[in-house]
């Protein structure tokens, strides 16, 4: 459904993203896993629309996406959520994800329909859908279902969720990601999800892609990622002998 | 609600239309300006309630009353269509100084000095093209008395219509915006660009509008101006002072309500004409000095502006969401985990 070719992203003299392919097929959950600064954000802005790729191309379904405005990748159906919650302080939880709900579809439902659907995403994330609920008093867990909801209510076909689960404990961890996991059931969208916890997304993803200075070490089934000799390098470091252990 | 809405247009409409018949000359033409001026703050609030804060608006203030006069001066053209060419020329000014400026997402303190900038070069390029505009001295209209055609009326009641029949047009145009879901994106877009394009929002798009829209409607409201005192300045019409007359007055009042640039443009006009007339020719200056201080008392003190701080003295807050007793309990199916092991 996506497919990433020769993707290079530069800045100034340093190469953050540096000929990275992949595909990803449709109705699956990759995950995107690497250590800080390994270029999975700038991937990730790549693909959103949020930078321009300095090489490469982006194909959704076909079509050229690289370069793209956000807006419109937007409405070519690629929902994002942001690493650090980025919510609309100055409007309420409805009408945030109203918002998405009515330009993600670039204007073509009416509002009152784009506000039925705002209610409905807020419900499936677990968000109370009183109009009188202002973004206030969320906390970390909240902030993160309300990037997930903004990003569904856009309707996409492919949803990019950025590091959904820095800042939780184990337990909403575990909860969020079996969120994403009833998403995608429910929903029927693919999923690419970037992350720096292993842990909690092995096992909700089907594939794995490494990233490691803004090349790809790996790619394929996270039980396989786990063994990797060069995963394991650049997670717990050269002479690190042992098997690797979850973040 | 409907019912005591009615009324109170209906109270309105009558006092309006009242005010001319009462008023000594003196005070209507203080009213008129209080109007004229009350549409070009609301206008620059239109932008600046989503912190696009432009000191540019004397640079379309300018054009919109110089375009009209020179035009009939020295083509004999109507304002009629002088002041709709106004408009085009201050929108095509706002289009090709905003466009690059979104484009290369100059936000905040460097929007604010390009526009300031802007507003300079316009009174700058008056000031020069002396031989056509007059320079410093200023512009006069040919006068012809009473004509629609040059729309020109020595008697004061026909711009006291016009001036209300502005504002209330103005009101409107910020109750269509108030009202539809742009008001919401804009929001947004004030507060993150990359979250707003994220969720679909053509920002460049919604920008360009609302700056167009505002720079159109300030051109309206100079070129009425122009056309009420018959006489332009450099200095009164275009220019850094009178920028910031703008969003000193429409700040002081309120940007983020309704009638909040209506109150300014009341207060700083009527605090301005009392001190002068006041002090008189005592304390040269005294009377600039004491507005000056007024002005930032309020801004420090009222940063919602006068309208906002009232409002939020009478009107009930929006309670933050429980999130955390609201959570729907979700059914964890633990399996094990399959990761690195």
């Amino acid at each position: 459904m996506l497919a990433v070719e020769g993707l290079s992203k530069r800045f100034g003299g340093f190469l953050a993203v540096n000929q990275v392919s992949f595909e990803v097929r449709a109705g699956e959950i990759l995950g995107l896993i690497g250590p800080n600064g390994s270029g999975k954000s700038t991937t990730f802005n790549l693909i959103a629309g949020n930078l321009r790729p300095s090489s490469g191309s982006i194909r959704l379904e076909g079509a050229e996406i690289g370069g793209l405005p956000a807006h419109m990748i937007c409405h070519r159906g690629i929902g994002r959520t942001f690493q650090i919650p980025r919510p609309f302080r100055k409007l309420s939880l409805v009408e945030n994800v109203t918002l998405s709900a009515y330009y993600g579809e670039a204007g073509r439902f009416s509002r009152a329909e784009a506000e039925h659907r705002a209610r409905e995403v807020l419900e499936l994330v677990g968000l109370p859908c009183d109009p009188q609920a202002t973004t206030l008093g969320l906390g970390a867990s909240a902030l993160k279902k309300l990037e997930l909801a903004r990003a569904l209510a856009t309707k996409p076909k492919l949803l990019l969720a950025d590091e959904s689960l820095g800042g939780l404990d184990r337990a909403e961890m575990e909860r969020a990601a079996d969120l994403l996991g009833d998403i995608r059931k429910r929903l029927g969208i693919t999923i690419i999800w970037v992350e720096h916890i292993m842990g909690v997304l092995m096992r909700v993803v089907d594939r794995v892609i490494v990233l490691d200075h803004g090349e790809k070490i790996f790619e394929g089934e996270p039980a396989h990622a786990a063994i990797d000799a060069r995963v394991t390098e650049v997670y717990l470091g050269k002479s690190h002998g042992e098997r690797a252990q979850p973040v | 609600m409907s019912g005591s809405r009615l009324v109170a247009a209906i109270v309105l409409l009558a006092v309006l239309s009242a005010i001319p018949a009462i008023l000594p000359p003196y005070f209507l033409h203080l009213v008129i300006q209080i109007l004229i001026w009350s549409f070009i703050y609301t206008a620059w609030a239109l932008m600046g309630r989503f912190g696009f804060v432009s000191f540019g608006h004397g640079a379309f203030l300018g054009v919109g009353a110089y375009v009209p006069a020179l035009l009939w001066n020295f083509y004999g053209l109507t304002p009629w269509l002088g002041i709709p060419l106004s408009i085009i020329a201050a929108v095509l000014l706002a289009a090709v100084v905003g466009y690059p400026c979104f484009r290369r997402r100059v936000v905040g303190h460097y929007f604010a000095l390009v526009t300031l900038a802007l507003s300079q070069v316009v009174l700058l390029s008056l000031v020069a093209a002396r031989d056509v505009t007059g320079g410093s001295l200023g512009f006069t209209q040919k006068a012809v008395g009473h004509s629609w055609y040059a729309l020109q009326f020595p008697e004061k009641g026909y711009f006291y219509a016009i001036a209300v029949l502005l504002w209330l047009a103005g009101l409107a145009i910020w109750r269509w915006i108030d009202r539809g879901i742009g008001r919401e994106a804009l929001e947004a877009i004030s507060e993150d660009e990359d979250a707003a394009a994220s969720i679909g929002i053509d920002v460049m798009r919604a920008k360009m509008r609302v700056t167009i829209i505002s720079a159109g409607l300030t051109a309206l409201g100079g070129a009425i101006y122009g056309q009420y005192v018959m006489y332009l300045n450099p200095e009164t019409v275009a220019g850094i002072a009178v920028s910031l007359q703008i969003v000193f007055a429409a700040i002081a009042g309120g940007v983020y309500s309704l009638l909040g640039p209506s109150v300014g443009a009341l207060l700083t006009l009527s605090l301005t004409e009392g001190l002068r007339v006041w002090f008189g020719t005592n304390f040269i200056g005294a009377a600039n000095t004491i507005y000056g201080i007024l002005l930032v008392l309020c801004i420090i003190f009222m940063p919602q502006g006068i309208v906002g701080a009232l409002q939020r003295v009478t009107l009930p807050r929006r309670a933050p969401a429980k999130a955390n007793a609201t959570e729907t309990p979700q059914s964890v199916t633990r399996r094990p985990s399959s990761a690195a092991q």
